[in-house]
């Protein structure tokens, strides 16, 4: 007897738990449904706003996230998934190449990083997209983090290319190279310039194809 | 109406979640590094609170006692998975702030703590307002944190909140040059100025529990 409602027991308890997570599975489907298409309009707004930090709107013409190429994963770039290069062009003319990248080396783990290169090789701006670097000491290569707003950190990399500063002097003044960091606050804007200097060697290694190949194409 | 003021002093005072019941410390030490987090993330945790208590309450003869922490469990997490999408599609700046803070809201022990001490007791509009006051409660205890650590860890007050509301922007309490004090943004700070508090509460309720004491020994 006893037997026998336990059985019943777990059946109906049983049957309660898939009513109950079919009832919550289709809420959850539901609000899903509902915010998909505003998810997708503010993320790539998101982008839009910070692709407009390192290219100012002005200087192309192109629908931009429409002028692409894949680029797998090039050690220059430090990327963990393939990227994707996005040009720039006003009139048809190629003006510059939007690249990520990563900074492995943080002190805290990666520093994502977009960048604008322009067409002659010279970086239009640098931007830091993500990072954990050190409250107030490491993160003020982010420049929403950086206490100097008339000159922040990061903005030293603007028109800056290979042209203006050689690729060995490309490092920070303490490892006998050209650009400022905080004292006490070395590593995070060392592994911002080196991984700066890597996508610009990237970018000159492979300037004509990033430019000519046709949009959806593969760098490879 | 005794009710309904009784569960606000719980919530917001007796029986605090952060600084008399200590539950949830996972967000309340790692997102109150200033007001603006702080009081963001706690209106998140309100909001799923209320909500669950109110659901938990409306369904608490449907569901089997023997199952009640599952179906708990699943409600807290298709509410919040519902808070989550609702932030990333209209309030996506802040979104990306607390970023995987909003999920571990299911973790947070004091959501499933309130439906199992109260919701499942009670009638479906105490519960809510059980949930909301707890919240607030906790709110409270992440602004005022959040405030400290931030006035002394940077000198300002209600940096961020340009992304929950457009156009304002920081208080600069201390001049631009403070040099900053690390200690109190990073985790220790947390610790530290939530022992305080805590020890702050328990001071003022001990000098009511004297003056109580004091004033009926008088009467006798």
């Amino acid at each position: 007897m006893s037997r026998t409602t336990a059985l019943s027991m777990s059946l109906r308890n049983a049957l309660m738990m898939v009513i109950f997570t079919l009832a919550f599975t289709g809420l959850m489907a539901s609000v899903y449904q509902a915010t998909k298409e505003p998810i997708a309009a503010s993320a790539e707004e998101e982008k839009m706003k910070l692709i407009g930090e390192v290219l100012p709107r002005g200087d192309y013409d192109n629908d931009l996230l429409k002028d692409y190429l894949d680029i797998g994963t090039p050690p220059e770039l430090g990327l963990k998934d393939a990227g994707r290069v996005y040009r720039a062009r006003k009139q048809g003319e190629p003006v510059a190449v939007l690249l990520e990248a990563v900074a492995p080396d943080g002190y805290s783990g990666n520093v994502g990083l977009i960048l604008a290169v322009r067409r002659d090789g010279r970086v239009i701006a640098v931007r830091v997209t993500e990072q954990r670097e050190t409250p107030g000491l490491g993160d003020y290569v982010d420049i929403h983090k950086d206490k100097k707003k008339d000159s922040p950190w990061i903005t030293q990399f603007n028109e800056i290319g290979f042209a203006q500063v050689s690729q060995a002097d490309w490092k920070l003044k303490k490892d006998g190279g050209r650009f400022a960091y905080h004292t006490g606050a070395t590593i995070s804007a060392r592994a911002v310039t080196n991984a700066t200097r890597r996508a610009v060697q990237f970018f000159e290694a492979n300037k004509e194809k990033l430019f000519n190949l046709p949009t959806g194409g593969n760098l490879k | 109406m005794t009710i309904y003021s009784d569960i606000s002093y719980n919530g917001l005072w007796k029986q605090n979640p952060a600084v008399a019941q200590i539950l949830g410390m996972c967000p309340v030490l790692a997102i109150s590094t200033s007001v603006v987090n702080g009081i963001s993330l706690g209106l998140a945790t309100a909001l799923v609170m209320a909500l669950s208590n109110m659901c938990s309450a409306a369904l608490r003869n449907f569901i089997p006692y023997e199952i009640r922490i599952p179906v708990f469990i699943l409600i807290i997490a298709a509410l919040v998975t519902a808070v989550d999408l609702a932030m990333n599609a209209y309030l996506h700046s802040l979104y990306l702030v607390l970023g995987i803070f909003i999920p571990l809201i299911v973790t947070n022990c004091i959501v499933l703590a309130r439906i199992e001490a109260f919701a499942a007791k009670n009638e479906t509009a105490p519960a809510a307002f059980d949930g909301w006051m707890m919240g607030i409660g906790l709110t409270a205890v992440l602004g005022i944190l959040g405030g400290i650590r931030e006035f002394l860890g940077t000198g300002q007050l209600f940096s961020g909140i340009e992304m929950v509301i457009p156009g304002t922007h920081a208080l600069q309490i201390l001049p631009e040059d403070y040099p900053g004090f690390l200690l109190a943004i990073l985790p220790p700070g947390a610790f530290i100025t939530l022992g305080c508090l805590v020890a702050a509460k328990n001071w003022l309720d001990a000098r009511a529990a004297r003056n109580t004491a004091a004033l009926q020994a008088a009467h006798a």
